[in-house]
């Protein structure tokens, strides 16, 4: 029988209790998940560390106890001293930079404007929180209101819980903008997709009061960055929408890449003048040089690489050259590209036609990567323009 | 019990004297269980006996029946079975004097007698008995008594209504309707045998599939059918609009060539006949209007284009000669119309808001020229219909399309509602107003209609309406519920904020109305608090829901003191506690949703969980729903701190899972046991014992309703993740029964036809047990115990994979289990896994699952089986 429809379609009991069902559905979820994510992060113990810090670390310091090569992130929270700057300088996932645009952009990546600033790991634990750049070293030590980021903050301190996160830091308003998460709370989140993850912070970052106004137990601010689904209407918002901080381009992630240490083709930049002061490298004084210079790492055999994994090899240089200049294997050193430039052949690097400046600056911890040096050259020659994304 | 005794007992049965009517109720109860063949053949024998009293034959004949079928699934399944497993030379001894009793010359015992036959024939044609049921009844159409017709068309009408199209044969069909179609000619020389034709024929529209394809046989019953509507007889011409509502939905694609034909009959009725046949009449619009809907929903989802839907857009054509049609029945109000009331004006309003539903923009030019000449008319009833008319058609058009015309008629909505002199308009207006709020306003609608310049004016306009009569002002609450529903998402400072304070002391002084029990006015005011407090946002009304609290607090403590005589005010008093609980519910769950409020709430949780301790203690045997939800929110709120309340609830909670009766409370229950679980985790285990043997009960019971057995396996999952490897001592009785309700629920079965989703419903629950359980012994040396119970586990999975008719959220919670066992189990299950079918294709097709729930869990239940297989 038809009812009539002038009566309320509501019924609100039936409402409270389909609210509680989700609410309880919701929690019985987050249950489970916790209990899985703390096994998880033994997991990880077990699996990934033994071949983790190796290679350059071990060139500055040959005396690494065996020990210290063995732990998690839960442990790597609480580390110390040149231990803790080791570790972090190679925890961070750096972006590609975007030299064509990925298939299925719209529905399976995510964008947003990416803060101009120093790029770093923020780490809460017992009870300080401390900030640490790109390769490795301390940017600032501080009281937060992040979980255990203060002595003295109301979440109960104990030393499970812990945070890690991926930050830029913006001179200007003095603000942390969190761009990824890593460690919330004792959990690792290396596993999990970045759907997830963005999900996760954007919904417990607030929760603490870490985006409060800085006071005695919060010196700095911090704020997510906005991400967008990256369809047409994404995209313009990252671009030219306006944002709190000053832009330096796009950052671009998949929805589905994990947090994966290192360069990642899942994780890509991309600039351009209006979105950036900072499309086209600088020197030390901050003047665009006339050519192009790209960092490239010396290896073991002569050769010139790129800082990926496998080294993308521009070059090599002459036995004598490197005796002549006492070069030794894995220094950074710096080459401007010539009037020949770099030559393609099916997508791959053909030649490079590369003089050498002198050694890199020692506040460098990494050779360039192939997709820099690429972008960077197509930036003084033919631009990947946002049109083309 | 002799023949002659059967006759008296029945008749005690119905005495007006309560103790003979006890005694005979007992005397029959104990004849069915001493013998049911021979109980069950006396009653026939009685119903079939002429010289008997004809109210011993009818309640023979209900009994009989109520002993063959029941209302509850389950119930019914049985009885069915029961009747299967009696001897057949006593069967057809009770259906001979059934098929005998069609020829009395009683009314009521032929009447009885053929509901009687519909019900075994319901339980025994699906299974080939009784074939020889439909050539009998067929066979009484030649015998000249007219009664005996009569009942034998009747008889063939519930069998239609009870029996599957399927357990009749073509052949068949076709001789019931010929018999039907020929019952209901106009030929017929008896009237009463024309109206059991033309009810039987409505029953049996759903088997005239074959006949309906045939263009023939199709005009003969359509001619029949459409000549029933102009019968002199009033109730055949409501059956023979009955089956054009039914041909309708049934045969849509079969239409084309009649409708015109139908819109000229049944604007007629609608116009000219009585209202039980113009109701029917309008009934067939509506039923038109939703078929479309339907058709091209599915199409739609199906092609994503409609250019080709099997739709003739019947709607679309008649409009221009349909809505003033269904316009005139809106000027035919009744003088005094009970709340809901079902006339005229009402279908008339209800079919004008489906059209508009259907033809979206198009109806708004034939409808405004009536709303703007009528709007302003002196006589009320014009005025009411205008607006009746306006507020119908307020979903479906495009907001563009209607954006401008409500901005025009906001004002005068609002002035009509605080100045017209006739409570039916305002009443109306008020309504219109709730479904401008709820289809015009909120954050998805470009342009809002309540704009800062208006929302000041709209809101004193309704606080102001709220002192108006009770049915009025109970639309003023709804119009207020939606107006506060569309700002839910609005981000951090809804516009309400100012105006919190006051709007929610409106509410309250309605719910305290003398008059407030008329038109549901106090529970409407309640409700829309709730809605307010659950659409608030910002820190500001935070603190002003904070002291909301303590006034529903004082409200509850309040009803504790009222003195309670009647029982009138009992059920008073427990339907008001009943609102201001599911309003605590509602103010707990919003504080509890964020860290900082959450925090301040505490300070209460005694004082509150005192309060619900006393509802509880008010009732005697049963528990109340709407305390019981809350005190799950609060569970959640507080956290661990729950657990110094568990010695004064526990009672309570064990009551509420002992309730079969209504099992929703059961079913709450169960709930709260997982939030106090999740809440206080360990501390939960000194009542584990009761509340596991509890809920061990209620699986094993066949009266609890089965929709309660999901959640309680869910549930043994949360209480093993709370207290971990204590969960032990459970393990041999609850491990057989989610093995056995696993079994059950591969198994196909009379439940799962009748609801498929169960059978997700179930499987989820018995794998949110598993994960639970698994990952509670995560770690701990009695692992061990879980070892024996993996094998069937995972075969449980594979099965599941293989039948590859699960949803979504068993996808997920079953490749979650899949990691949980090798997380849990480690090397111990390793082989175990690599053989399981889920391990390979299941868990690969859900790594590349789209669904990134599914993909996650996926991803966990990889590294957890690479862990297991390579250690």
């Amino acid at each position: 029988l038809r009812r009539s429809f002038k009566r309320l379609p509501i019924s609100d009991q039936q409402r409270r209790r389909q609210l509680s069902l989700e609410r309880q559905a919701e929690n019985r979820g987050e249950a489970q998940r916790l209990a899985r994510c703390l096994a998880h992060t033994i997991l990880s113990l077990q699996d990934v560390s033994p071949s983790q810090p190796q290679s350059e670390i071990e060139l500055e310091s040959q005396a690494e106890e065996p020990a210290a090569q063995c732990f998690d992130v839960r442990q790597a929270a609480r580390l110390r001293g040149p231990e803790a700057r080791r570790w972090f300088a190679k925890q961070l996932m750096l972006p590609e930079w975007m030299i064509d645009v990925p298939d299925k952009l719209a529905t399976d990546w995510y964008v947003c404007a990416r803060p101009a600033g120093k790029r770093c790991f923020v780490v809460s634990s017992n009870g300080i929180t401390v900030s640490r750049l790109r390769n490795g070293s301390l940017l600032h030590r501080f009281p937060s209101a992040l979980p255990n980021g203060a002595r003295t903050n109301n979440h109960m301190g104990t030393g499970q819980s812990y945070c890690i996160l991926d930050c830029i830091f913006h001179e200007p308003d003095q603000t942390y903008y969190v761009i990824d998460m890593v460690c919330w709370g004792g959990m690792s989140f290396y596993e999990c997709t970045a759907e997830f993850r963005f999900f996760w912070l954007n919904s417990k970052l607030v929760e603490t009061g870490a985006c409060n106004e800085p006071s005695n137990f919060h010196k700095y601010r911090f704020r997510a960055v906005v991400v967008y689904d990256c369809d047409q209407d994404g995209l313009n918002a990252a671009y030219s929408g306006s944002a709190p901080y000053v832009k330096d381009g796009l950052l671009f992630c998949n929805k589905h890449s994990h947090y994966q240490p290192g360069n990642t083709p899942l994780l890509l930049v991309w600039k351009d003048a209006n979105c950036s002061q900072y499309v086209i490298d600088t020197d030390g004084k901050g003047l665009v040089p006339d050519q192009q210079q790209v960092v490239l790492e010396l290896l073991d055999d002569g050769s010139l690489g790129t800082s990926d994994d496998p080294p993308v090899i521009f070059g090599v240089l002459e036995n004598s050259f490197v005796e002549k200049n006492k070069l030794k294997g894995g220094t950074l050193l710096r080459f401007c590209v010539k009037e020949g430039g770099l030559g393609f052949r099916d997508g791959e690097l053909e030649r490079a036609e590369l003089e050498y400046v002198g050694k890199a600056n020692a506040s460098k911890a990494f050779a360039d990567s192939y997709s820099k040096v690429v972008f960077q050259y197509m930036a003084r020659c033919s631009p990947l323009r946002i049109e083309h994304i | 019990v002799m023949a002659m005794e059967v006759t008296q007992v029945l008749l005690n049965a119905q005495s007006v004297d309560s103790t003979a009517r006890k005694n005979a109720e007992d005397t029959l109860k104990q004849f069915q269980e001493r013998n049911l063949s021979s109980f069950l053949l006396s009653l026939s024998a009685e119903l079939a006996s002429e010289e008997k009293p004809v109210n011993s034959r009818k309640l023979a004949g209900l009994i009989l029946k109520n002993s063959l079928s029941a209302n509850g699934p389950y119930l019914k399944f049985e009885l069915a079975k029961r009747w299967l497993s009696l001897d057949v030379a006593l069967k057809s001894q009770i259906k001979a004097c059934l098929l005998q009793t069609l020829s009395s010359t009683v009314y009521d015992a032929r009447s009885t007698a053929s509901q009687v036959i519909a019900k075994v024939a319901g339980i025994e044609l699906p299974h080939k008995h009784w074939p020889e049921l439909i050539g009998s009844l067929l066979s009484n159409f030649h015998q000249v008594p007219p009664h005996v017709k009569q009942a034998s068309l009747e008889a063939l009408g519930y069998i239609c209504e009870e029996v599957p199209p399927e357990a009749i044969d073509q052949d068949q069909v076709n001789k019931i309707l010929t018999a039907v179609v020929q019952g209901m000619n106009a030929n017929e020389p008896n009237v009463q045998v024309r109206i059991a034709a033309s009810q039987a024929l409505y029953d049996a529209i759903g088997f005239a599939k074959a006949n309906f394809s045939n263009d023939m046989e199709r005009d003969y019953i359509m001619r029949v059918v459409c000549e029933a509507t102009l019968s002199s007889e009033v109730k055949i011409r409501q059956s023979a609009f009955e089956c054009l509502v039914s041909i309708g939905s049934t045969y849509y694609d079969k239409l084309a060539p009649y409708i015109k034909d139908i819109f000229t009959i049944t604007s007629k009725a609608v116009r000219e006949d009585e209202e039980p046949v113009a109701l029917q009449a309008i009934e067939f619009w509506s039923t038109i209007c939703e078929e479309e809907m339907d058709i091209l929903e599915e199409y739609a989802s199906d092609f994503g284009a409609d250019s080709n839907a099997p739709c003739f857009y019947f709607i679309k054509q008649a409009l221009p000669a349909l809505v003033p049609l269904l316009l005139e029945t809106l000027l035919k109000q009744e003088d005094d119309q009970e709340e809901g009331a079902w006339n005229l004006a009402m279908a008339g309003g209800t079919c004008l808001g489906l059209v508009a539903q259907n033809v979206g923009d198009d109806i708004v030019p034939p409808v405004m020229p009536f709303i703007e000449e009528n709007i302003t008319k002196a006589d009320w009833r014009q005025r009411e219909a205008a607006t009746f008319a306006f507020g119908s058609i307020l979903e479906g058009p495009s907001p563009e399309k209607l954006a401008p015309i409500v901005n025009v008629a906001l004002n005068f909505m609002l002035s009509a509602l605080t100045k017209d002199p006739s409570s039916h308009v305002k009443d109306t207006t008020a309504w219109t107003l709730g479904r401008i709020f709820e289809f015009l306003h909120g954050s998805s609608v470009d342009n809002p209609i309540v704009t800062a310049a208006n929302c000041q004016q709209i809101i004193a306009v309704l606080l102001n309406g709220m002192k108006d009569a009770p049915n009025v002002a109970e639309k003023v609450c709804g119009a207020l519920y939606f107006l506060a529903q569309g700002y839910e998402d609005v981000g951090s400072t809804s516009p309400l904020t100012p105006y919190f304070q006051e709007i929610v002391q409106a509410l309250l002084h309605a719910s305290h109305r003398e008059d407030a029990d008329e038109s549901r006015l106090r529970t409407a005011a309640y409700e829309t608090i709730n809605e307010v407090v659950r659409c608030s946002t910002d820190e500001e009304t935070a603190r002003l829901v904070l002291e909301l609290v303590q006034i529903i607090m004082a409200e509850l403590h309040k009803t504790f003191e009222a003195q309670i005589v009647s029982s009138n005010e009992r059920e008073k008093q427990t339907e008001l506690q009943g609102l201001l609980c599911g309003c605590l519910q509602v103010i707990i769950q919003k504080l509890g949703s964020s860290e900082h409020t959450k925090y301040s709430l505490a300070q209460y949780a005694d004082q509150i969980m005192n309060l619900f301790l006393r509802v509880f203690a008010c009732r005697d045997a049963t528990v109340h729903e709407e305390a019981m939800l809350a005190i799950g929110a609060l569970a959640y709120a507080t956290g661990p701190n729950f657990a110094k309340y568990m010695p004064d609830f526990y009672k309570y909670l064990e009551m509420g899972l002992q309730n079969y009766e209504e099992y929703q409370v059961c079913a709450i229950t169960v709930g709260v046991v997982g939030d106090i679980s999740r809440a206080i985790e360990d501390k939960i285990q000194p009542y584990c014992d009761g509340i596991m043997s509890q809920l061990l009960k209620d699986l094993s019971s066949n009266e609890l309703h089965r929709s309660v057995k999901p959640p309680i396996f869910s549930c043994f999952g949360d209480i093993a993740l709370a207290i971990g490897e204590n969960f032990d001592k459970y393990l041999s009785y609850a491990m057989p029964m989610l093995q056995s309700a696993a079994e059950l629920s591969a198994r196909p079965s009379v439940f799962h036809e009748e609801m498929p989703e169960y059978k997700n419903l179930l499987r989820n629950g018995i794998l949110e047990a598993y994960s639970g359980i698994f990952q509670g012994f995560k770690n701990s040396p009695k692992t061990q115990l879980l070892i024996p119970y993996a094998p069937h586990i995972l075969q449980f999975l594979d099965s599941i994979y293989m039948e590859k008719d699960m949803d979504g959220v068993v996808i997920k919670t079953a490749i979650g289990v899949l990691g949980d066992v090798a997380d849990t189990l480690g090397s111990n299950a390793g082989s175990l896994i690599q053989q399981s079918l889920s391990s390979k294709e299941f868990l690969n097709e859900c790594l590349s699952s789209e669904d990134h729930l599914i993909k996650e869990s996926a991803e966990w239940a990889r590294l957890a089986i690479t862990r297991a297989i390579s250690v």
